[in-house]
Formats: structure tokens, sequence, C-alpha cells
């Protein structure tokens, strides 16, 4: 199964304590008018400058919270909180320490209400497709990071969600790690041909990644702009990192963020005490 | 991270990355080796207990020639094979077996009630974010209070019998499991409910499935401390009123001028509470072996 998604005007703000005393309570907008659609099956990347709510986003996606104004639909029915059709990936793995990887995969399939015996075979299953096999009994201290992202990547799958949600799922990893991770996260994701969202704020993962990228705008986050990726044959066995392609679309987003690095420094500096 | 992990996990991460598309089939990472456990050889487990054991044997010899040599007054402090001799007297006649037994029974029921009623009540209470808010002013300033300064008010309230006695140690030993239950579970890992949270966990499988294993060893931090409390509260207790046990033992002997006895209630007190704790660490052990090895 896989879903489309689509955010119409999505608007969240937070109250915040204001510069003016303790008193004064002023709006904080983390989130203004998002317009996004995501088609089924798509592969969406989001990146932005830090603080422009991208995680804010995703929470909302995920029904942890609820926008201020807008909606956000799933397969045209509008989010009302969380279930087990959308999945995320945390940047922190979030795996239960005292659950082998097999228990922790188990896990996200207890919640569905999965027989035992399924649980098992299905995690042992979904462990196979990240490249797991035979590390079903070792405890999360026992894996390295890379692996460790793995085995969560395997519990967000094993419940067949119709919608990925990946928060800068591969940030803590090393770079050789990371890359060898997106690439695996491709295969996947041409296997199941689920909707994934993925945030990062790395340009470059984001266009390897995405066959979008949308870029948000610094405080209140807003989408700046969705620049379709193409490039070229991916099967083909080159570097693509290095192709004239990646290195355009990869100046393309960079230039549509650097303006809004600059302004949410600047915005920093303002709003940090003299 | 140990280092025979990153071995298996090498492959597994770091395949030969063709850039372009992705590799057509996995591959497999070679079977992981099993957990290499501290290797048992012989002569290494000899070395190991020969340097626990130095310092003890050291001490004891220093017990055992200071009072020969004249360093101290023999007769306040026996030389340790007299104690000894004293501590198998004292088991022959049957006196260290009914004392011990009058002491463990009182300290096992204080320390029991303590468990079931600190770590349930530490669960709802960290649970409940207002109550804990409401009442850890009140639980601090209780822990702070010296359980030992409140005896006497046991005693007036309770009287001398068994009561009073189990009811001090009960009190002392909830205080540190009531604490750190309370702050396992309110430092479970956000990540790990946010977690429970988007995959529509209801309230109770979230307390059954994340709060309370995530809990585990910080409550077993509070029930090994507890443990040692319970027994150094209830020899303070015997010492003031008692008819049996190992602080009246102590106490009686002192008074009696039967030094080497009393010398030999005071070592069976240690040696008790260093067994309790072993056993409780082990049981502690057993537990949490999902942790990682703090030495890694």
């Amino acid at each position: 199964m896989t879903a489309s998604i689509s955010f119409r005007g999505v608007t969240k703000t937070f109250p915040v304590r204001g510069s003016g005393g303790a008193r004064q309570r002023t709006e904080f907008t983390a989130l203004d008018r998002v317009d996004l659609d995501v088609a089924a099956g798509e592969f969406v990347a989001l990146v932005g400058p830090s603080g422009c709510g991208k995680s804010t986003l995703l929470d909302l996606l995920g029904g942890l919270d609820t926008p201020t104004a807008g909606e956000i639909l799933l397969n045209a029915k509008p989010v009302t909180g969380p279930g087990p059709d959308r999945s995320t990936v945390f940047q922190q793995y979030a795996l239960l320490p005292w659950r082998t990887a097999q228990g922790n995969v188990e896990f996200g399939l207890e919640s569905i209400g999965l027989p035992r015996r399924q649980r098992a075979a299905r995690a042992r299953e979904y462990l196979g497709l990240v490249g797991l096999a035979g590390f079903e009994e070792r405890y999360p201290h026992e894996l390295s990071g890379g692996m460790k992202q793995r085995v969560a990547i395997a519990r967000s799958l094993a419940y067949d969600p119709d919608v990925l949600l990946m928060d800068e799922p591969f940030a803590a990893l090393d770079a050789q790690t990371r890359e060898s991770l997106q690439d695996e996260l491709l295969r996947i994701w041409r296997r199941t041909g689920k909707t994934v969202l993925f945030i990062t704020h790395g340009i470059e993962e984001a266009v390897y990644l995405g066959g979008r990228v949308a870029v948000l705008t610094s405080r209140p986050g807003r989408v700046k702009e969705v620049v379709p990726i193409d490039l070229g044959n991916r099967a083909e066995d080159q570097d693509l990192r290095s192709s004239p392609e990646f290195a355009r679309h990869r100046h393309e987003i960079w230039s549509l963020l650097r303006d809004e690095v600059s302004r949410a420094q600047q915005l920093e500096k303002e709003a940090a005490p003299v | 991270m140990s280092t025979d992990l990153t071995a298996p996990a090498l492959p597994a991460d770091h395949p030969p990355a063709p850039a372009g598309g992705p590799p057509a089939a996995d591959p497999p990472p070679p079977p992981p080796a099993p957990p290499s456990r501290r290797t048992g050889r012989p002569a290494t487990l000899l070395l190991t207990a020969a340097t626990k054991s130095v310092a003890i044997l050291l001490l004891l010899a220093l017990w055992e020639v200071a009072p020969r040599a004249g360093l101290v007054d023999r007769t306040f402090l026996p030389p340790f094979s007299e104690v000894a001799r004293a501590w198998w007297g004292l088991l022959s006649d049957g006196q260290l077996a009914s004392n011990t037994q009058a002491s463990l029974t009182r300290s096992l029921v204080g320390f029991g009630l303590a468990v079931v009623i600190g770590v349930p009540l530490g669960l709802l209470i960290g649970w409940y974010r207002a109550v804990a808010d409401l009442l850890s002013p009140l639980l601090e300033l209780f822990r702070n209070t010296a359980a030992l300064a409140l005896l006497p008010v046991f005693i007036l309230i309770l009287g001398i019998g068994e009561t009073s006695k189990i009811s001090i140690v009960l009190y002392a030993c909830v205080w540190p499991i009531l604490l750190n239950t309370i702050s396992a579970v309110r430092t479970v890992d956000p990540t790990l409910l946010r977690l429970a949270r988007s995959l529509n966990l209801p309230p109770l499988r979230l307390f059954q499935k994340v709060i309370l294993p995530a809990s585990v060893p910080a409550v077993f931090t509070g029930i090994r401390l507890a443990g040692s409390v319970s027994i150094l509260v209830l020899v303070a207790a015997e010492m003031v009123g008692a008819k049996a046990g190992l602080g009246y033992l102590i106490n009686a002997s002192q008074f009696n001028f039967a030094i080497p006895q009393m010398y030999a209630g005071i070592v069976t007190i240690s040696v008790l509470g260093l067994l309790f704790n072993q056993l409780l660490v082990a049981l502690e052990r057993r537990f949490t072996r999902w942790r990682a090895p703090l030495s890694a």
C-alpha cells in the first residue's frame, strides 16, 4: 500500500514568551501556509535552514500535533492523529535498548496486533530486507550506528505503512555509512513503492535521494520552491555524485538555500539577548 | 563499542557501493561472531582472584600482627585469630544463628515491604507529572531526615517490639527506592516516548512496554541502596532496645566485656551486608543484561 500526501495551507503557531517580559505572550509562527503535494509512491526530500519547522511539519503529518490552520490529507482523508498508516524513522534511532533487533522490529508489529508467530517471521523478513540477516539476536548496544538505523528502518517498514517519514535519519552517521544507507534506502524504496518524505539538512543527500526536493524558507517555514531532480539513468554503475547533472541540481538548491540560511542567521542574532 | 563488533559491521555498512544503481542483491553479512565474554582461562582467573583478595588478606594480617606486636592494646583489639575462635564459639552454641536469624527476619521484612510499597508508588508518582511536582519537595525533605533521628519517635509510638524495628527499616528503605523509581519514570528517553506516540500505543501498553522496562536499571539502583540501608538502620535500632539480633549481640558483648565476641558480631554484619549486596547486584545483572557493559 502507498498513499499520497497533501499539505493544504498548513500553518502552525506556538505561543512563546515575548521579549517584553514574562507577561507578554506572542505567537511564534513555525509554519506558514505550507502547500505541498506528494504523489503516491513518490520520494520527496525536504531541505531547509535549521529552525525552519521541518520537524514540526513531520510531527503534524505523523499526527503527533495538529495544525493551527489548514489541513493535511493522506489519500484525500484528513490526518486526525497517529496511526499505523504512517511510520517515522528518527534521527536518534529510537530503539528499545532492552530488546534485540528482532524484538525491536516486533515492537511495531505488536502495535498493529499481529499474532505472535507471524510477528517473528515478518520481523526476520524485514531484517533480511535491510541486510541484517544473522543479527536478529543482537542488542542495540552491540550494533553500529548504521546497523541501528537499519533496524529502525526495518521496524518502520515491517508493519507496512503507506507513508515513510524520515526525520534526518542519517545525520548522526559517518559519511561512508551514510552513503551506503542512502543507496540501500533507494533500493528498498523501489522495492516497496512506499511514499517517502525525507527531511534533511544536507543538500547533496536531498539531491541524491529525492525525486523532487522541496526547499523551505527560514522562520516562518514556507515552501520556497519544489525542484524536480533528474539525474539521468541511475541504474548505470557510475559515480552519480560527480555527474554534471548532480552538480547543477546541487548548485540550484544551494542558491535557493543560501539566502535563507543567511536570513536565519540574521534572525538568530537579533533574537539573541544582548 | 567493543572492537569485535566492527568486523561484521563493516561489510553490511560499506558494500562495494556502485554509485549508480542499487546492488542487485545485498551481500549477506557474515554470521555474527558469538559475543566474546571475558576469556575464562584458569591462569587469568587465579590472577584476578589474587588481585581481589590481596588487600583483604593484608588487612587481616595487620589485624593479627598489630595486637601481638603491642602496637595496639590487645584487650580492645584482640588478634584476628581470637576473634575467629570467638566467632566459631558463637556459631557452635547457636547464639550466632539465632541472632542472625532475628536480624535477617527484621531487615528482610522491612526491605521487602519497602520494595513492595516503594516501586509501585514511585511508578505512579513518576507517571503523573503533576503528582510528582506536588510531592517531590516533601519527599526530598523526608529523604534528608536521617531515619535514625526518628528512631525515638518510632519507639514512642510503636514500642520496642518487632513492629517498631521493622517499621524503621521499612521507613529508611522506602526513600531510596521511591525516589529512584520516580526519577526513572521521569527520565525515560523522550525519543522512545515519541516512538510510542507515533505508534499510537495506548497508555497501559506504553507503560508496560516502554516505561517499565526503561525504568528497571534506575529502580535497581534504588533497591541496592535500600539493601545496605536496611542492615545499617537495623543494627542501630537493635542497639537501642532489643533482646536478640546482631546489633544486640555486639552491644551486649561490649557491655559484658566479651570483646572478641563483639568483633565476631561486627564481622558477621559486614559479611552479611556484603553478601546481600552481591545478591542484589547479581539480580540487577540478571534483569539488565541488555545494557552496554560499563567498561566499554
